[in-house]
């Protein structure tokens, strides 16, 4: 698997910047010419990781969010979200469906979301270190061999 | 985002229009529980159709008011859903709690 291309893009942890972050992944990821339903299933990951490092990594404090996105001639399209955030101590707990450490209404399907719109999610997290999330997707909707 | 609130015959429609997200979705909330506070519907009905991205917040949304219409004995209708935010609802199983209604593919 050959790497295409790469961009990389750190932000605040803003919640604005979830919709912003998003349409950049969208906007990189379409060079690998996308279905429409590949491309709103990765905006839909990609919201869901870096709306976890706002909330759950700084917890609502500021902090930097760095992310990463590789396109292959798979094709497909890697993308890593990294905190500094509080860290996770037990990732098998967080990742299960509707866990959450959260009052109101976050409904803690992030991670169902992203497993179920992504070919692969692997989440790395040490607590005080930070979390980083890295989410996988093979692009197969319209074929480059013509 | 946004977010267009209608009354009329024991119905409360929204009519939300843009990105839902976590930033979104906290500020729609208050309106909402406020209409339904004031107006006590039979129905309150949640139209997507205008909605061009939702993610899990989306989920909570619906859930929290949900809640809210049964506490006062009324039901629920998510209608107008795009493929994506319908298979992020059914994943949440919201399906069995209401009525979901996909866009209608012209």
């Amino acid at each position: 698997m050959k790497k295409l291309n790469e961009m990389k893009l750190t932000m605040e942890s803003r919640s604005v910047n979830e919709g912003f972050s998003r349409a950049v992944v969208a906007a990189f990821a379409a060079l690998l010419d996308p279905t429409l339903e590949e491309l709103s299933d990765i905006k839909t990951a990609v919201s869901e990781a870096v709306t976890n490092a706002i909330v759950h990594g700084y917890r609502e404090q500021s902090g930097p969010v760095f992310l990463t996105a590789t396109l292959t001639d798979k094709p497909s399209v890697r993308i890593r979200v990294r905190d500094r955030g509080v860290g996770i101590a037990d990732v098998a707990e967080a990742r299960r469906p509707l866990f959450t450490t959260m009052q109101g209404e976050r409904a803690g399907l992030g991670f169902a979301v992203m497993e179920s719109f992504m070919d692969r999610v692997q989440v790395r997290s040490a607590p005080g270190k930070g979390t980083t999330v890295t989410l996988e997707k093979t692009i197969g909707g319209k074929r480059h061999d013509g | 985002m946004s977010a267009k609130l209608e009354y009329g015959g024991g119905v409360v429609r929204v009519r939300f229009s843009g990105e839902i997200d976590h930033h979104a979705a906290s500020l729609l909330r208050a309106s909402i529980d406020s209409a339904i506070a004031q107006k006590r519907p039979k129905t309150l009905i949640l139209d997507f159709g205008a909605v061009s991205f939702m993610d899990s917040s989306g989920i909570g949304l619906v859930m929290g008011r949900y809640k809210l219409m049964q506490a006062i004995g009324g039901a629920i209708r998510v209608e107008n859903l795009s493929p994506g935010a319908y298979k992020v609802m059914r994943l949440a199983g919201l399906d069995r709690l209401g009525e979901l209604k996909q866009k209608e593919v012209s």
